[in-house]
Parts: structure tokens; C-alpha cells; sequence
């Protein structure tokens, strides 16, 4: 089987953030794998172990987006595509296209994919991909199994688990509680550096620029207000219970 | 000029969750005297009054094939209603079904999505959404520069309709189902035990972190949630430490909330579970460390352990609540 996982480098979720000029400031960040990215990948080198599967991960990104590939090379994937060519940068309209169009050069059964990231946080472009694709998906799952080229997963919908069946060629995106990602070990981070990995342009995936031009646009990117710390209650506890009871109710009226 | 705008109501076990209403109010404003259409898709329906919710016409699609959400299905379905109306935008929920649903939709026709948003200004010539990033540690302002266009609303931000009730139309539509629409079937739903109330919706959470201790530990949160009809939720550091299912999980990576009331307890208030939690309306941190960064954005904080003020607060509760 060929399985394809599709990933995004993105701020360690324990960073903070800055906005310098109109821009995320990345100057000094950690950049770590998108986490949900990361149960895909865990999950694609699963299904590798289990079954002699062949892994690659791919991802639409800034050349600082190799250290990622690299990272999922570590874990266990066989290749990596790295399109870094800025014309492929935009809106989820446009990264997914570049996507499918990394897709559509292999011959891949399953694509593998977080359910969003931890940075834009659209919950796109994976199903965006599938469409493209002409192919089902299966979206936020937490346990996958698969028989032949049946595939089952348990989705988490709304807090209710839903059983999901479908067929390969398929997308699954990943949700939290699908596994425990490996951290590469040693060796796997020797042997990372010496797996392919492929650069692919615009040209290289036969797309052109406007075709793929966003239709959304970010006009300004802004803090939320920093939120002051409010009352320590004091008093003894019964005090200070009722007096938290009675704001509640009569101050903030949250409570009815 | 008005517009003609569609919601595709936000359907649940057959009814409609309260995110429809505040799509309606979206709906209404970015309409500007157009026509607000409503679609809802699902099986042995239970409609609600659609005018006094917003929407000038509704579109039904009842069917058994529809009690399930399948993405191929409801996609097809949701693209009829389209061809139909020809709205200008497109409104879904950002809720399970909602951010699945809206980008095939979206790329099926060739269009742009401005996913949860929060808010909209009205006021300019084009309509300018604002929604997080890093859940919401950040907010942008987007535009769509093409219509058609898609949106995802997120719950519990938007204020519903509150304008004079409407006559509405209302259409039946039927959907032709066939086997290449079913390239996913659902074959059984496990109604998890995580309460009634639905954490992305619910106006009060009660939420616990590694000072609960243990899966039993979360038994008086349970017993406060259940007084004042709160949803509960979870740190990432309760969850990875098995006290309770990740379907709880609030913080960057998990569920972002924005309740009325959050309650915090035994949460020491990591940056990530913040992002989470830190845009709700009041706060009330419960931590036996003086230290814990919770209490930089709580309203409200008391030192102590939790296990002895939980259950004061909750008596304290259902004293006041019984007497009104």
C-alpha cells in the first residue's frame, strides 16, 4: 500500500504571539509538526509495520519546512516532497490544490492528513483534497483499521463516536486519541537525512497561477485584549463560596 | 443591493442546534434586505418557526438516507439547494458536521471558505469576517475577493435574528440517493457519556485538569456540571493522564470554547489550554497554587483544593437555585 500524509510545520502550541508589522512575528519560535499532523504520520508508519506499506510525507511550506519532513523521515516515513515554491502559498483554495496536484504524481491508496492545525485552524484542506481527488474521506477519526481495502474509523462527531466504512483510494484526517507519535530515535534521525526527498515547483506539478490564486484574504492580523486578572477571593471558604455564588448571579448574571 | 444568502441549518438527532439561530442573525445582516434561505438536511425533522428565527424561505430534505451524516450524501444534497438558490454566501456551523461538510462543498464548486468565525463587520461595502488564529491567541480579519463564498460560524458568538417575524416558504426537496452518493456509510453511532450538553455549545463548563487526580476525581464536577447544566471539559494534562476520553480536551490542540461561565479546576493554565478557554465570558479559577498562571485570566480565582471547594460550590448551588 501507499500511503501519503500530508503535513504542516506550525508554532509549538506553547508559543506565544507577536504581530510585528502587520505579521506573525517567527523570529526565535519553535516550530514543531502540526500535532495533529503528527498522528497521521504515527499512524501511516502503523500501518507500515503491520502491513509493508510505503510512506511519504509532503507538505506545502517555506524551505524551513524540511526540519518537519525531516522530523517525519526520523519517525519512520520512506520520502518526503517539499513544495517551497511561493506561488503555491495562499489560501486552503490554494494549498490544497498543490496538494492534490503532489497526489495525483504518485499512485497512492490512503492519504493521511491532521484534521486541521494548530495555526490557521480551518479544517480544510484535507477534505478540499479529497474533493479534488474524486475520493471519499473519513474526517477526525481516533481508531483506524483496515482489511484489505476496507477501511473503518471511529470519528469523533460532537463528543458521539460514529463507526464510518469506506474504501480505499481514501483521506482519513486524524483526530487526538488515534495514537501516541514515536519521537524518531537515534538511528532514525541518522538515517532521516539520507531519505529522498523531492523539491516540486508550480511547474513541476503543472499548475498554473491563476487557477490557484486564493479567494480569501487577510486584510488584518490583530491581538485579543489581554484579559485582567480579577478577584483572589478571601474570607474563609464558606465565605468565599457564597460570595462567588452571589457575583456570579447578581454581578456577571452568568447563572440564573 | 440585497442578497440572497443560504444557511444550512446545523442538524442534530433531527433537531436543530441553537448555532442555526445565530447563522440566521449572520444571514440577515450580510442579506441587507435580500432573501435568507435555510436548508436542513436530516431525517424525521423537528422544525422550529422559522420566521421569527429569520429565514424568508426553507428548503426540507427528510429522508432516511439523511439520518446519518454521510459527506458525499449531504454534499450533493446541500449543492441542489444551491443550484436553486444561487446564493451569494453560504453559511455553515462550524461544528462537526458544518467543517466537514462546507469545504466539499466549497471545492466541489470551485470556492473560497473563511472557516469559525467569530464576527462580522457589515458596515463596509464588503463583508469582513474575523475569525482566530492559534485558537485565539491571534484574530485575523479575511475578505472574500470572489462570490460565491462559504463560511463556517462558529457556536455560542453570533447574536440570533431579533428582527419582526417572517412569512416563510417553505419547499420540500427531494434528493435522488445513489450508490456512488453513499461512498461512506455510517454504520453504528456510540452516544458517548461525556453529559447532555454539548461542550462547543454550552453556555457553562465546568473543566478539570491534573489536580483532579484520577477519572474518579472528576466525579464532583460532574455533580457541579449536573446542578448548573454545564457541559464538562478537560486539560490536555488531565487527558493524557487517562482521567478522562480526549473528546473533553480544551486548548489549542482540542476543542476552543467561548461559554458564558468557564470553571476551572485543578487547571494550572498552560499557554496551549489558554488558547482554548481564555476568550470566555466570566472565568472562575479553583487552584490549590496561589502561582498557577489560570489565575491571570480568571474573574474570579480561590485558592484552595478542589476537592473541598467543588462541593461547596455546588451546595452553595442548589441552595440558591432551589430557593428562587
Amino acid at each position: 500500500m501507499n500511503i501519503l500524509v500530508l503535513i504542516k510545520q506550525t508554532f509549538d502550541t506553547e508559543e506565544r504571539i507577536a504581530i510585528v508589522d502587520g505579521q506573525v512575528k517567527e523570529d526565535g519560535v519553535r516550530f514543531v509538526i502540526n500535532p495533529y499532523d503528527e498522528y497521521a504520520i504515527e499512524e501511516a508508519i502503523r500501518i507500515k509495520e503491520a502491513s509493508d506499506a510505503q510512506v511519504t510525507v509532503a507538505t506545502v511550506g517555506p524551505e524551513r519546512a524540511e526540519e518537519a519532513l525531516r522530523t517525519a523521515l526520523a519517525m519512520g516515513a520512506d520520502e518526503a516532497i517539499l513544495a517551497a515554491d511561493e506561488a503555491l502559498f495562499g489560501d486552503e483554495f490554494t494549498v490544497a490544490q498543490a496538494l492534490a496536484a503532489i497526489a495525483k504524481k504518485g499512485q497512492y491508496d490512503l492519504i493521511l492528513a491532521g484534521n486541521q492545525a494548530v495555526d490557521d485552524g480551518s479544517s480544510q484542506v484535507a477534505v478540499r483534497v479529497a474533493e479534488l481527488l474524486d475520493w471519499a474521506h473519513i474526517s477526525t477519526v481516533t481508531k483506524l483499521e483496515i482489511n484489505g481495502d476496507e477501511v473503518v474509523g471511529h470519528r469523533d462527531a460532537q463528543g458521539d463516536e460514529e463507526v464510518v466504512a469506506g474504501r480505499l483510494p481514501l483521506v482519513v484526517t486524524a483526530q487526538q486519541g488515534l495514537n501516541d507519535p514515536r519521537y524518531p530515535s537515534l538511528i532514525g534521525i541518522r538515517r532521516a537525512g539520507k531519505k529522498p526527498l523531492t523539491r516540486m515547483s508550480l511547474a513541476d506539478l503543472g499548475l498554473a497561477e491563476g487557477d490557484i490564486a486564493p479567494k480569501t484574504k487577510i486584510v488584518q492580523r490583530f491581538l485579543p485584549q489581554v484579559k485582567e486578572a480579577g478577584r483572589i477571593l478571601t474570607g474563609d471558604l464558606s465565605e468565599q463560596v457564597q460570595e462567588l455564588v452571589r457575583c456570579l448571579r447578581t454581578v456577571d448574571k452568568v447563572i440564573e | 443591493m440585497g442578497k440572497n444568502i443560504l444557511v444550512v441549518a446545523d442538524v442534530r438527532n433531527g433537531a436543530l442546534r441553537n448555532v442555526t439561530n445565530e447563522m440566521l442573525g449572520v444571514a440577515n445582516r450580510l442579506a441587507q434586505g435580500g432573501t435568507v434561505h435555510v436548508a436542513v438536511i436530516g431525517h424525521l425533522l423537528d422544525l422550529p418557526d422559522f420566521g421569527v428565527a429569520g429565514a424568508d424561505d426553507v428548503w426540507v430534505m427528510d429522508d432516511a438516507h439523511f439520518g446519518n451524516y454521510t459527506p458525499s450524501l449531504y454534499r450533493k444534497a446541500v449543492i441542489e439547494v444551491i443550484q436553486q438558490v444561487q446564493p451569494q454566501v453560504i453559511l455553515f456551523a462550524h461544528s462537526a458536521v458544518g467543517k466537514d461538510l462546507a469545504p466539499a462543498v466549497a471545492m466541489r464548486l470551485g470556492l473560497g471558505q473563511i472557516s469559525d468565525i467569530t464576527d462580522v463587520e457589515t458596515d463596509t461595502e464588503t463583508p469582513t469576517f474575523i475569525r482566530p488564529i492559534y485558537a485565539g491567541k491571534a484574530f485575523t480579519k479575511v475578505v472574500a475577493t470572489s462570490e460565491p463564498y462559504v463560511i463556517t460560524v462558529r457556536p455560542n458568538n453570533l447574536a440570533p435574528y431579533d428582527g419582526a417575524p417572517k412569512t416563510v416558504n417553505t419547499h420540500t426537496v427531494n434528493v435522488t440517493v445513489e450508490d456512488a452518493d453513499l461512498s461512506t456509510v455510517v454504520r453504528e453511532v456510540v452516544r458517548k457519556a461525556s453529559g447532555a450538553v454539548d461542550l462547543t455549545e454550552a453556555k457553562i463548563i465546568v473543566s478539570g485538569g491534573r489536580g483532579v487526580k484520577s477519572e474518579a476525581g472528576f466525579s464532583v464536577l460532574y455533580e457541579l456540571a449536573e446542578v448548573l447544566g454545564a457541559a464538562v471539559g478537560a486539560s490536555r494534562g488531565a487527558c493524557d493522564a487517562g482521567y478522562c476520553d480526549y473528546a473533553l480536551q480544551i486548548g489549542q490542540t482540542g476543542k476552543v470554547v467561548t461559554p458564558d461561565l468557564y470553571i476551572a479546576c485543578g487547571i494550572s493554565g498552560a499557554i496551549q489550554h489558554l488558547a482554548g478557554m481564555s476568550n470566555s465570558k466570566v472565568i472562575v479559577a479553583i487552584n490549590k497554587d496561589p502561582e498557577a498562571p489560570i489565575f491571570q485570566v480568571a474573574d474570579y480565582g480561590i485558592v484552595g483544593d478542589l476537592f473541598e471547594v467543588v462541593p461547596q460550590l455546588t451546595a452553595e448551588f442548589k441552595k440558591v437555585m432551589v430557593s428562587q
